[in-house]
């Protein structure tokens, strides 16, 4: 088995800046977030901002987030007289970081044209990059403006944990990249460069695209080609700046699992992909666990007796408990079988398991006993 | 793409699963794929061939039964007894892009240039919910393809994206209409959307009773509602069966009890039995609150035991029975 996660350890290390939680869907990244973010605060008194995308709606009305905030607020009702901690909350609105970024690098007149394009609003909202993009802008933005002591960033619900590392290159990729030069301007490009054959079937392509969805569409696309044309380099130059803070020694990431197959396949995944790409994974919290409390007594044995009560007749409700503690165990064995295969391919990496909870987390006071737990 | 037919609509139906497109949703790490194939597999009984449709790459399906990832081809997984079968595709939209330009222009080679280039990353991912009527617009396809006069397949199953995103992918129309107001985008997804508006899709929603799948449930059913998309069943999966029905043991019942049934009696074990039991009673009793608030839905609901031994393929003919129950 891997060595325990110290969580308390980043926490409390001044050069740990910013604490990522990644993860599949589901497995409670944003409660696992907002729960370290918590900690660092109230134990560690270090000044805290968590990011985070989406919260459950009670838990984000226990961080004081009961509106969609791209602004940090900050956490009252925490418990940080002894440290001088402070906690900060922000939510990730993806269209609102959007839009600053489009008003930081263009006129005011630009900005506008872009902002009424339809291909924006398309992609300042649904793109399916976009998320991940801006997650990592708003992380590069919280960043330089250097007035925390640590960033905690949850991760969006992406279809694959990878797409927070290759969205934001994907979408910095079309933002800058030859495809929308040659949409701009097919004719510039010529027929002479080396690119003859992809031109000449971007020619096709232009044609298909006009006949398929229409001059209308295209006139708009271009519009907004040339709106951004003044931002082009920008957006990949952000997207590596921010990968390197991701590489930086003052990067945790912090792997979040529930111990599921699925769940389990992503983080070793991911786990692979941060190695490769060398970013520092600090370890993995295994959420929502189950351990039987009465040790000593085994699933089968508990079944057999659970039975022989009910051929007895006697104390049906302790035949009951029986099969509840039976079952408890089976799930526990079930778990750990599913986190070994994280932990066997992955013997380096330190883990903590969080037990799971008899209800989900929503106000600080759950929050904190996680947090507990994760230390 | 392919036109339905008539004359298949009289083919047998299984039970109170009458639509012919079913998609499944639910929130993430609620069991969806294992849902879906469960009822592939269901549908599938009686000589009857189903297929399997996953749309978002994740290689769910190759994965749940242990197959090497699916390429975009229909392809049989299992066999089910009586003669029928399931096939899975796993569509990726660029494919089904490039499919849809060669079907209508004959684009070949110049296609696969474009791919080079990114065009075709471009059209599937910035060109607001093209992405999705190619992906919609496939299992529409195979829903109502007929070869011979015949279905092609009796029943589709979509494994769709998670409750979250469900409204945006199922509303092709409201996507496309702000993409192109003519041409064969719009004569498409306005088929799509047609299909997906009849008596002939149901959605159905799995869920977990715990809190946020069950939030999430209630809000995207108010959503396609809102669509005038058709739901279909809640499908509450994972449920376990309810003990201590008669109420909370008591340390010494549970002390009595060990010792008639010959188990160690100490003082540990009876206490963490006790501490076991009223965890359980009270993850239960929140349960029951969730049950209650799924119940005044007012819609079919079904619940779908805990597979002890995880899902092999004898827990999907598990969880099938209990579908087709």
């Amino acid at each position: 088995m891997s060595a325990d996660l110290d969580v308390d350890a980043i926490l409390a290390d001044p050069d740990s800046r910013i604490i990522v939680c990644c993860g599949a869907g589901g497995v409670g990244k944003t409660t696992t977030a907002a729960a370290v973010a918590l900690r660092a605060a109230e134990r560690h008194g270090r000044r805290t901002v968590v990011l985070t995308i989406d919260p459950a709606k009670r838990l984000a009305q226990s961080l004081g987030l009961s509106e969609l905030d791209n602004t940090p607020r900050q956490v009252k009702g925490i418990d940080t007289e002894a440290t001088g901690g402070e906690l900060h909350a922000m939510m990730l609105d993806m269209k609102r970081t959007f839009d600053d970024v489009v008003l930081a690098h263009t006129d005011p007149q630009r900005a506008q044209e872009i902002f009424a394009n339809p291909f924006y609003a398309a992609m300042s909202s649904t793109f399916s990059g976009t998320q991940e993009y801006m997650a990592m802008e708003k992380l590069g933005q919280l960043r330089a403006r250097d007035e925390w002591d640590l960033i905690v960033v949850d991760t969006p619900p992406s279809r694959s944990a990878l797409d927070f590392l290759d969205a934001p290159a994907r979408l910095a990729r079309f933002l800058d990249g030859k495809m929308l030069r040659l949409l701009l301007a097919p004719a510039k490009t010529g027929g002479k460069s080396v690119f003859s054959l992809v031109t000449a079937s971007f020619g096709i392509f232009s044609r298909v695209v006009q006949k398929v969805i229409g001059t209308q569409l295209l006139s708009e696309l271009s519009g907004f080609v040339a709106a951004l044309d003044s931002m082009f380099g920008g957006f990949r130059q952000r997207a590596e700046q921010t990968y390197r803070i991701l590489q930086a020694k003052e990067t945790s990431f912090l792997l979040v699992a529930a111990p599921e197959p699925d769940a389990i396949r992503e983080a070793a995944y991911f786990a692979q992909r941060l190695r490769d790409d060398r970013m520092p994974l600090a370890g993995l919290v295994l959420n929502r666990m189950h351990s039987p409390v009465a040790a000593g007594l085994s699933a089968a044995d508990s079944r057999a007796a659970a039975e022989a009560l009910d051929a007895s007749g006697e104390s049906p409700i302790a035949a009951d408990a029986l099969r509840i503690h039976a079952a408890l165990t089976e799930q526990s064995a079930r778990e750990q079988r599913v986190a070994a295969r994280f932990t066997d391919s992955f013997p380096t990496v330190p883990t903590v398991a969080v037990m799971a909870q008899p209800a989900d987390v929503h106000d600080v006071d759950g929050l904190r006993s996680i947090g507990e737990a994760l230390a | 793409m392919g036109g339905g037919s008539a004359r298949s609509r009289g083919e047998h139906v299984t039970g109170s699963w009458s639509a012919r497109l079913h998609v499944v949703t639910g929130k993430g790490g609620t069991g969806k794929t294992s849902v879906a194939a469960a009822l592939a597999l269901a549908l599938a009984r009686g000589g009857n061939r189903t297929l399997l449709v996953e749309v978002e790459g994740r290689q769910g399906i190759a994965q749940l039964f242990g197959l090497d990832p699916l390429p975009y081809e229909e392809r049989r997984i299992a066999t089910v007894p009586g003669g029928g079968e399931v096939r899975a595709l796993a569509v990726d939209a660029e494919a089904a892009l490039l499919e849809y330009l060669d079907m209508f222009y004959k684009l070949g080679a110049a296609g696969r240039a474009l791919r080079k280039v990114g065009a075709i990353d471009f059209a599937t991912t910035i060109a607001p919910g093209l992405r999705d009527v190619l992906l919609t617009g496939k299992a529409k396809e195979a829903t109502t393809r007929s070869v011979n006069g015949r279905r092609a397949y009796h029943a589709v199953v979509l494994d769709a994206p998670p409750t979250g995103r469900i409204g945006r992918f199922l509303n092709v129309t409201a996507e496309t209409a702000r993409l192109a107001k003519m041409g064969p985008i719009k004569t498409q997804s306005d088929g799509v959307a047609a299909l997906l508006r009849s008596p002939m899709t149901a959605v159905h929603v799995v869920t977990l009773l715990e809190e946020m799948p069950v939030q999430e449930t209630l809000d995207a059913i108010v959503e396609l509602d809102q669509l005038g998309i058709p739901v279909g069943k809640v499908i509450v999966n994972n449920a376990r069966p309810p003990l201590l029905a008669d109420g909370k043991p008591t340390q010494a019942e549970l002390r009595r009890g060990l010792a008639a049934a010959g188990l160690p009696a100490d003082r540990a074990t009876v206490a963490g039995l006790h501490a076991e039991a009223k965890a359980y009673l009270a993850r239960r009793e929140l349960e029951d609150s969730l049950r209650a608030e799924l119940a005044e839905l007012d819609r079919p609901a079904i619940e779908l035991p805990q597979l002890p031994g995880g899902v092999t393929r004898e827990g999907l003919d598990v969880l099938a029975d209990t579908l087709l129950r």
